[in-house]
């Protein structure tokens, strides 16, 4: 065979491995997805899913609004605490953490990465459910913030790092501040990937389980007041799983459903919004 | 080899003035070190106000290090020390007690690639007078008249709120020029601002260096000899030591370094047997 036949062979062969990883990493979550939307829809098309909350095991109906309220506010709440707090952080790393410092704290935020979500739950236990003698939505709020911490200031940390040396030096040639080239110039830069790092902390926080068991609880009231146990939505999922019923059980997988839609439109709008920014 | 032993006895360039000239930036005896890399030997250079002065010479032989230590730009890089004199108006900018912010607003800069802030038009330009609190109506005033003074109002008054990105590369370089001379400055150091750009854009950032020159000393590295020659009043030839340290080997009027140069070393770099 002569040469450029083998190499149009080779490069035929590459292009089909590539496509075969590529269904092979897609497949399962497609699968997935799909699974999820069938099971779920019906679940999430039953009168009430939005607007009730649980009714009584064994009882036909009832909502998850209760976990609904849970999830936005605990979120809410731990991302209030974990955005501000990682961003400001990963600007340390990015723009004066060179040294011995930065160091330490990345390694203790890579620690922290590999930590199992269920040791953020004791740490929201011992620290705010036993000071405090109760359960509390706050308590999980702060059990998501300490878990959302690294993921946010490492994304911020890279994100910044990518910024080009050429506009920090623009800017310092100007006259300005070191502190105020970042905040107003580097900073706006790297806005897309500072966001979607917040993003992913957020998602993934939404979607824990392990940390909230013992900490927000659960909660078949409607509960707004941060200082009460708290449903959240994998709670719903988690228990109704568990339970014979099957209109129960409907509602978990319509539960999952409304999960992974409330994090793609997090994700969509946020989208939207850096790229209209950023014109 | 670039030069023999024997040539490379130090030649201190003798400084080079009119009687009545006015030397705004005087470095005397500077020498730089990266960590123990010591990438400067002795330069001293005179620069004359009002002057294009160009520094030429092979690749890392020291001149765009020179030039950053003239606005203190080194201070960013970890590691790196400088020592000897560098006088703006008198006043010895490399000694501690500079106010390095201060400075940088007399001395600014024009880097090799164009480097825009991802924001609008506007914004860049507008950038440095918002840092020192100018009111609005000063800024507006001082962004017409810094785009106007590089030739790019008419390009772009009608699009000031757009993206600096969406420009040109020759367009973005000259932005650039009208961001550094918002802030008012006195001089302004020119890293190679031509070397990617097209020869065009090459010949507009030319013709406006001599439009500057009027109001501004310009300091320029450049790559190219031809543009040395052609823009400058006065030439620096640099090159590097056995030790690898960047020495300045002759600064005279330019007419006289590429007419009559004193040091063999310099007639050989022009007349194109090295570097």
């Amino acid at each position: 065979m002569s040469l450029p036949r083998i190499r149009a062979l080779v490069d035929r062969l590459v292009g089909g491995l590539i496509v075969l990883c590529v269904s092979v990493a897609a497949i399962p979550v497609l699968v997935l997805l799909l699974f999820v939307v069938i099971n779920g829809l019906p679940g999430m098309l039953t009168p009430g899913f939005f607007t009730d909350p649980p009714y009584p095991q064994g009882v036909p109906g009832g909502g998850v609004l209760n976990a609904i309220i849970g999830t936005l506010e605990i979120v809410g709440i731990g991302s209030l605490l974990a955005v501000p707090v990682g961003a400001l952080i990963g600007i340390f790393l990015s723009e004066y953490g060179r040294n011995q410092v930065g160091n330490t704290v990345r390694f203790i935020s890579d620690v922290f990465t590999g930590l199992p979500s269920i040791a953020f739950g004791i740490f929201g236990y011992t620290v705010v459910v036993l000071t405090t003698h109760h359960f509390s939505a706050l308590s999980a709020s702060i059990a998501l913030a300490v878990l959302m911490l690294p993921v946010i200031l490492r994304a911020t940390e890279t994100a910044l790092v990518l910024v080009p040396n050429s506009l920090r030096e623009a800017g310092l040639a100007l006259g300005a501040p070191r502190w105020r080239v970042t905040l107003e110039i580097i900073v706006p830069a790297a806005l897309g990937g500072i966001v979607t790092g917040a993003l992913l902390a957020m998602a993934r926080a939404a979607g824990e389980t392990a940390p909230l068991l013992f900490t927000a609880f659960g909660n078949d009231i409607v509960q707004t007041n941060p200082w009460q146990p708290m449903g959240a939505l994998s709670l719903t999922i988690f228990r109704n799983a568990l339970v014979p019923y099957p209109n129960l059980q409907q509602q978990a997988w319509a539960a999952a459903l409304l999960l992974v839609a409330l994090v793609a439109a997090t994700n969509i709008l946020a989208r939207i919004y850096v790229r209209r920014i950023q014109r | 080899m670039i030069a023999t032993a024997s040539m490379q006895t130090k030649v201190a360039p003798p400084p080079v003035r009119d009687a009545d000239s006015e030397i705004k930036l005087d470095a005397r005896h500077v020498d730089f070190f990266y960590g123990d890399f010591q990438a400067l030997h002795d330069a001293s250079l005179s620069v004359q106000a009002r002057k294009i002065t160009a520094l030429i010479g092979p690749s890392g032989c020291g001149k765009t290090t020179f030039l950053r230590v003239f606005n203190r730009m080194h201070d960013l890089v970890p590691g790196t020390r400088a020592s000897g004199e560098v006088l703006l108006d008198g006043h010895n900018v490399l000694s501690p007690d500079t106010d390095v912010i201060n400075l940088r607003r007399q001395v600014g800069m024009l880097f090799q690639r164009a480097n825009p802030f991802p924001k609008s038009i506007y914004d860049n330009v507008a950038y440095g007078p918002h840092i020192l609190g100018w009111s609005k109506i000063q800024i507006d005033q001082v962004v017409e008249e810094s785009l106007k003074d590089t030739g790019l109002w008419e390009e772009v008054k009608d699009r000031l709120r757009r993206s600096a990105l969406n420009l040109s590369g020759g367009q973005q370089q000259r932005l650039c020029l009208a961001r550094a001379l918002a802030v008012r400055p006195e001089v302004i150091l020119m890293d190679e601002p031509a070397s990617a750009l097209d020869p065009i854009a090459t010949l507009r950032i030319e013709e406006l260096m001599q439009e500057l020159k009027k109001r501004y000393t310009i300091v320029i590295v450049t790559h190219n000899m031809q543009q040395a020659s052609r823009v400058s009043d006065f030439t620096a030839f640099m090159l590097m030591n056995p030790k690898r340290a960047g020495e300045v080997i002759e600064f005279s009027p330019t007419d006289d370094i590429f007419n009559r140069p004193k040091d063999s070393r310099t007639e050989d770099y022009i007349t194109g047997r090295f570097g």
